[in-house]
């Protein structure tokens, strides 16, 4: 694995994000759901591990890998648990960065106060 | 070829102003966006040399650019990159942290239920449901498939 990889991997996933909202209409909150669920699709298909394993964070950085982490999580646990598993492999797994969003945005919000409207 | 004169040269230029637009924003995306995934794998090296393990050491370098961007972002100077990197911030887990974190910090004026409550979710909520949808649905065809197979 090399970080030029890393990094190339990382723009293009970012420049086709950016031709999307420069040629097309799509919202932003769309391009991101759309990635998340490209992600999941990723790798269903097993596109997204040997990605990894060459780019490494220039893959999982971008919402490609919360997707990923979310299939991955489930074709674990359906693996360990069966049926069972469909409900609880996906948030299990996409837990940590959730949570640690969420806390931060709550705990941010008890000492800082938006200025301007973001987004 | 015929040497432009000026005047053609200008018109040619004109004409290619609108693309390159874009162009400048395709580069600011792609070099901003794959500068916050290099930092991010740096991390991550960082991590596994630290002797984590390689799944904890993915999370933790999605965590470490969660962490950072939301702290640019309540201190406001994540707007100002995200203004000229566009998708290179967006893409990248620092527009899930920089939506949680802004739209609860913009929003405790309007109360913590209702206001941080409500807002902090207004992207992260449709990442998440379709997220979970798609990873419900992949699981739904590899349990089905699994059964198949076992019969067969």
């Amino acid at each position: 694995m090399s970080l030029v990889l890393t990094f190339t991997v990382g723009a293009v996933c970012c420049i086709i994000a950016q031709l999307l909202i420069d040629l097309t209409a799509l919202t932003p909150a769309k391009i991101l759901v759309g990635y998340v669920c490209a992600g999941v699709a990723l790798f269903a298909l097993g596109i997204y591990e040997p990605l990894f394993e060459v780019a490494g964070c220039g893959i999982s950085v971008p919402l490609f890998g919360f997707g990923a982490a979310m299939a991955r999580g489930v074709r674990e646990a359906v693996a360990e648990s069966g049926a069972i598993g469909i409900l609880t492999g996906g948030l299990s797994a996409t837990a940590g960065g959730i949570t640690a969003a969420l806390f931060l945005g709550f705990f941010l919000s008890l000492f800082f106060r938006g200025r301007e409207k973001r987004m | 070829m015929k040497q432009l004169t000026k005047n053609e040269k200008l018109e040619i230029i004109k004409r290619h102003t609108p693309k390159s637009k874009t162009l400048r924003n395709c580069i600011l995306a792609g070099l901003i966006g794959g500068t916050i995934c290099l930092v991010a794998e740096l991390s991550r090296r960082l991590y596994l040399y630290l002797g984590v393990n390689k799944d904890d050491s993915t999370l933790l370098a999605s965590l470490t650019i969660i962490l950072l961007s939301g702290l640019a972002t309540a201190l406001g100077f994540f707007d100002r990159i995200g203004r000229h990197a566009g998708a290179g911030t967006l893409v990248p887990i620092s527009g899930f942290s920089n939506s949680v974190v802004s739209g609860a910090i913009d929003s405790q004026s309007e109360g913590y239920i209702s206001g941080v409550g409500i807002k902090i979710f207004s992207v992260a909520g449709p990442v998440i449901l379709y997220a979970t949808v798609s990873g419900v649905i992949y699981g739904l065809i590899i349990y089905i498939i699994g059964g198949i197979s076992a019969v067969i």
